[in-house]
């Protein structure tokens, strides 16, 4: 049974931009992540001290709110350092292996399934042949042992991750490119003559980029918290580097006495990646209503 | 299906095969493995003895075909740290890791199941939009946080349960929330999209049509159809959960096979290390290949 | 004169907000009677499937009823709750629906699923209702009922998991049937099957029939009473007589001049032209692979087959689904690769030509693809798509789209369309930019592959008109590749029959349809429905006695 309304008036980029400025998961996300990502950059101007300077005098001051002083707002650790200034510059460690692993990432990803997809036969069955042996590895283990035999340093993080998690990139966007394939659209390009890569970047790539964009922000938000996990087990970023999950590391010692010290930098991952996430989920809506999952 | 299952077995002995490998592989990629097992501080006449005794000094496919037919009978050498049979090691810590990880899923499951079967009968309701963000919310606390605020709250202040250890049941209560409500939200929402992708079929047009009751509906037409993603998923998950262990047993200090990996990565064990690397991948693959059977066992399409 | 079976008045059921008009129905009134069928005819987007669908109360969600009654049996059901809808529903009244594939559910057995109507129902014992559901496969006709009985869906083909679907509504004798357009989804000789068992019903059972359909033969081959329905409103009601023979209203008189006819139309062609394409023994067969160890199997899905289609001239491919009419095209065009023959275009062989030598050979055939909504790329503009293929062979973006310019007037449609993206048009105006995007590249060949199968009846016509004008225009040669004979009939000179992978029959179009060869073909016709009804020349008729009513 159709129900048929009036063809839509309004060009599809027209439409996803009406339906953006009314959905308020996608506003209020992006204002969040907007901000977060003002504060990374701005972070020297910002934070109120240097985020690596120890003071025997300041230790473990508790934060405002549980009857420390304004000097440090936040706090400060074990070893004396501001706490707020390590939270505003550990900011710029997440979305910086976030954004640089998730696009590594989307490369690998993307060239895969859309090739998977596109030319199907053994291009696919070796692509998922790969897939198949990347999920069957488990990310956590394979990428502490491979921190732990390079080397710990921001750039080993990076490059182990966009190596590690192009998975959903793959299978994703093969599932899409196959059924972009399916489209008569694809067959009228060929008649009219196009060449393969003119097809695939004209036709099927304008038509998968809506997956492409919400893995992104979902496959940014693991890497964020991927990082944390790697450095809170010693085997991510190193000290003294203002880490997110270093610092939740090392608060784990003070756990019972301190608690601040874990709640602070675990409330700032929380907000970010629940941020990422609702963001990932209000471009899918808004670009494909109907895959809303 | 018998072809069916042929395929997906000759397809997962393949990707064993290559997990092999990369496993073996793995502990070159600090260059020298006898360097890193050696330590800092190692003479040169140390580092020579260590990669001696290891036979890292032969060529490399040797080297490999003489690990993966020792590991196939399961012996995976000693532990240069705990001093021990590694099969032995991870044999007594998997018990801990196989217990965690099923009591996860389940948790998983019967949390995440029926949430996404509700939320998909009223979509756009109150229930459906609470649902989608626990889930978004449960997807973005990271898991060892999660572990450290419940030992806080649970152990701590008020003192229920043990922060540590497996002495009893009760050290089970907190890693295995843990461990399960990283998932809930990945099968709450397949359930949800399976369910919601049913109950707009035709067959269901179709059944409200002859009249029947709404429950048979719901049990014998929409779950019926839906379980198959479902379990799919959930199978899958078992394998994923196995990964998630090595930070769960890490936070509870409980002697698994999550908490020996990390031990041993920690200390450059590297035969362990790559022992652990295939044991879990070998899980997973496992997990994935009874999903399929369970797959085509459950959908008589793919019976043929 | 018996009480109606049921009795629809003033029903009206509202659209959500944003659709075209406030309502989906508007103050409908029909009655149908006992052992009588009343077809509710329209085009897309008429309420008349939505009409049924109230009346069984399956509406979805969004649609709502805000006036009006339907009495059945008393009651009305509109104000009814849900628990007494499902009493009704599979015992009273049942309803057979459109697409018969999916109707189905995979996980349970055919007997299994007719059993349930009996199960939600009565409380007949396991054995009774056993040999009622093989005796109800036996009655809609199926071979070997035991083996359906034990079969999945997946097992079975699109007719015969409609005829299951027939039986469970039959199977409680229930005195009210609902049809949506049962048979639009299946083959021709299937569909004059199933028509039949219908008209059959009629006696054997005394049940009333409410049949929607949006094609009038159709409505001629078994309707006793016609509601023609258009944007929610019924704008005429009668015996299937009046409607048929004598239309009163203007929208009615179009839709039957819409008809396609039935038989070919002569016009003098001549004959001995140039051959532009000589397809010889062209052939397709895939390997399936069957169980381990037995050597996989040969499957034909195109035999040899040969033709040649001349300059100017128009060549109707007519066959069923499984017929190998699309398998031909493809490979003839090598979309998909054939496994042998010969393909000769413009004096070169396109089964042999390289990848370069294929680009330059494509420029002179091109088709137009049977779904308007897939054979526009959304996400680009319509001037981007149409100068696609000039550009394509080195002619330079401005100058594709001047000549876009004209391509799209030729189409009857405004210059402006060039901006817009393909979601703002409708079905048939997409078709005719498929169509103007196809003449961009100036081919010799126009391949129409179920170019008009999508669209409305009237919207039909008029593209079949604008690609008959085209053709005479350009001088273009045509392969019309169609299910449907009457639409064959309306545009082919000449004809090919194919049935299960090879051409059973070939010739003028006259010819075929006055004298056919083969039983494949006389099946075909014998098939064709409402062939007992001489359609009215609309232009003959009296001028209408309806007040107002503009079309």
């Amino acid at each position: 049974m159709t129900v048929v309304t009036e063809a839509a008036r309004q060009s599809p980029k027209r439409q996803m931009f009406d339906r953006a400025l009314r959905h308020r998961g996608l506003l209020f996300s992006s204002s969040i992540l907007l901000a977060i990502v003002l504060i990374a950059i701005f972070a020297p101007l910002i934070a109120p001290y240097d985020p690596y300077k120890q003071s025997l005098v300041a230790r473990l001051k508790p934060p405002v709110w549980l009857g420390g002083s304004w000097a440090h707002p936040f706090g400060t650790d074990a070893l004396g350092r501001d706490l707020l200034s390590r939270l505003v510059f550990g900011a710029r460690v997440s979305l910086l292996i976030g954004v640089v692993s998730a696009s590594v990432s989307a490369v690998i990803g993307t060239v895969l399934g859309i090739s998977a997809g596109f030319f199907g036969g053994g291009v696919d069955r070796f692509v998922q042949y790969l897939i198949n042996v990347r999920l069957a590895m488990p990310v956590i283990l394979v990428a502490l042992a491979s921190v732990s035999l390079l080397g710990g340093s921001m750039m080993v993080v990076i490059m182990v991750l966009g190596l590690l998690l192009w998975d959903r990139f793959a299978v994703v966007l093969r599932a899409a490119t196959m059924q972009v394939r399916s489209m008569e659209y694809i067959a009228a390009a060929e008649m009219l003559g196009a060449r393969r890569r003119r097809i695939v970047w004209k036709d099927v790539l304008p038509n998968v980029m809506n997956h492409l964009i919400v893995i992104l922000t979902l496959e940014m938000a693991h890497a964020i918290i991927l990082e944390a996990a790697l450095s809170f087990l010693g085997l991510g970023v190193q000290p003294p580097t203002p880490s997110w999950g270093l610092m939740l590391s090392e608060g784990k010692e003070m756990l019972l006495f301190d608690s601040w010290l874990i709640m602070i930098p675990g409330v700032a991952l929380f907000v970010l990646v629940f941020a990422i996430n609702m963001f990932g989920d209000g471009i899918r809506d808004v670009t494909a209503p109907e895959g809303r999952n | 299906m018998f072809r069916y299952l042929l395929g997906r077995l000759g397809m997962a002995l393949l990707v064993a095969l290559t997990v092999s490998i990369i496993s073996f592989a793995l502990i070159y990629m600090s260059g020298d493995p006898a360097v890193a097992l050696a330590g800092d501080n190692a003479t040169p006449a140390v580092i020579a003895e260590i990669r001696a005794h290891y036979g890292y000094d032969r060529p490399l496919p040797v080297q490999y075909v003489d690990w993966l037919f020792h590991a196939l009978r399961g012996d995976f050498g000693v532990s240069p740290y705990f001093k021990l049979q590694v099969s032995t090691l991870i044999a007594e810590r998997l018990k801990i890791t196989m217990t965690l990880g099923m009591l996860g899923i389940s948790f998983a499951i019967l949390v995440g199941v029926p949430m996404g079967v509700l939320a998909a009968m009223r979509p756009n309701s109150l229930i459906d939009r609470i649902a989608l963000f626990i889930a978004v919310v449960g997807q973005a606390i990271p898991s060892f946080w999660f572990g450290l605020i419940l030992i806080v709250a649970f152990a701590v202040k008020l003192g229920w349960l043990p922060a540590s250890g497996a002495d009893d049941w009760k050290g089970f209560v907190l890693p295995t929330i843990v461990l399960g409500y990283y998932a809930t939200p990945a099968i709450m929402r397949l359930t949800r999209t399976g369910m919601l992708e049913v109950l707009s079929a035709d067959y269901i047009r179709t059944a409200r049509a002859k009249g029947v009751k709404p429950r048979a509906i719901l049990f014998k037409h929409a779950l019926r159809n839906a379980i198959i993603t479902v379990v799919s998923l959930a199978a899958v998950q078992v394998g994923f959960m196995l990964g998630g262990s090595v930070v769960t047993e890490s936070v509870f200090a409980l002697h698994g096979a999550g908490y020996l990996a990390w031990q041993s990565i920690s200390r450059n064990d590297l035969p362990t290390v790559q022992a652990l690397i295939l044991v879990f991948s070998l899980f997973y693959i496992f997990f994935t290949f009874l999903s399929d059977v369970l797959n085509a066992w459950l959908d008589p399409r793919l019976r043929g | 004169m018996r009480d109606p079976v049921l009795s629809i008045s003033d029903l009206t059921v509202d659209l959500p907000k944003g659709g075209d008009r406030p309502h989906a129905v508007e103050r409908l009134s029909l009655e149908i009677g006992a052992g009588e069928i009343v077809c509710i005819v329209g085009e897309s987007g008429s309420g008349k499937s939505i009409t049924s669908f109230a009346t069984m109360a399956l509406l979805p969600k969004a649609l709502k009823v805000s006036s009006g009654s339907i009495l059945f049996e008393g009651r009305d059901i509109l104000k009814m709750s849900e628990r007494e809808h499902a009493r009704l529903r599979g015992h009273r009244m049942a309803m057979i629906f459109q697409e018969p594939m999916t109707a189905l559910n995979p996980c349970y057995t055919v007997g299994d699923q007719i059993e349930e109507v009996f199960r939600s129902h009565t409380d007949f014992p396991a054995s009774e209702r056993k040999t009622r559901t093989l005796a109800l496969l036996e009655e809609v006709r199926m071979p070997d009922p035991p083996r359906i009985y034990a079969s999945y869906p997946h097992q079975l083909s699109g007719g015969q998991r409609q005829r299951v679907v027939i039986a469970m509504a039959l199977a409680l004798d229930p005195p009210l049937l609902i049809a949506d357009e049962p048979t639009t989804a299946l083959d021709v000789t299937t569909q004059a099957q199933i028509l039949a068992m219908f008209r059959e019903l009629r006696q054997t059972r005394g049940a009333g029939i409410m049949l929607v359909t949006h094609d009038f033969d159709v409505v001629a081959e078994v309707a006793d009473k016609v509601v023609v329905m258009r944007k929610g409103r019924v704008v005429e009601q009668g015996t299937a007589e009046e409607v048929l023979n004598h239309p009163q209203h203007p929208y009615t008189r179009q839709l039957i001049d819409a008809v396609p006819r039935r038989r070919g139309e002569k016009t003098e062609r001549p004959s001995k032209r140039a051959s532009v394409l000589s397809v010889e023994k062209l052939e397709k067969t895939y390997l399936v692979p069957t169980r381990f160890g037995r050597p996989a199997r040969q499957v034909a899905a195109l035999k040899p087959a040969s033709f040649e289609l001349r300059q100017g001239e128009t060549l109707g491919i007519v066959g069923e689904s499984g017929s190998g009419k699309s398998t031909l095209v493809r490979a003839m065009l090598r979309l998909i690769e054939p496994t042998g023959g010969k393909v000769v275009i413009d004096g070169r062989d396109v089964t042999q030509a390289s990848r370069a030598e294929l680009r330059a050979i494509r420029r002179h055939i091109q088709i137009v693809f049977q779904d308007p909504y897939g054979s526009l790329n959304p996400r680009r503009t319509i001037g981007d798509q149409l100068i696609e293929g000039p550009v394509n062979f080195g002619v330079s973006s401005a100058e594709a789209m001047r000549k876009a310019r004209e391509l799209v007037r030729i189409v009857r449609l405004e210059e402006d369309v060039l901006h817009r993206y393909p979601n703002q048009f409708s079905g048939g105006q997409r078709q005719r930019l498929c169509i103007a995007r196809a003449l961009m590249v100036e081919p010799r060949i126009l391949v129409a592959d179920e170019a008009v199968s999508a669209l409305d009846v009237s919207v039909q016509k008029e593209v079949l008109k604008l690609l008959a004008e085209i053709r005479d225009r350009m001088g273009l040669s045509m392969l019309f590749i169609t299910h449907d004979l009457r639409v064959a009939a309306e545009v082919s000179d000449h004809v090919i029959v194919m049935s299960q992978g090879e051409i059973v029959e070939r010739g003028p179009i006259d010819r075929v349809f006055a004298d056919p060869q083969h039983s494949y073909t006389r099946q075909l016709l014998a098939a064709m429905p409402g062939q007992g009804w001489e359609v009215p020349d609309i232009s003959t008729l009296a001028p209408a006695a309806i007040n107002g009513g503009t079309p």
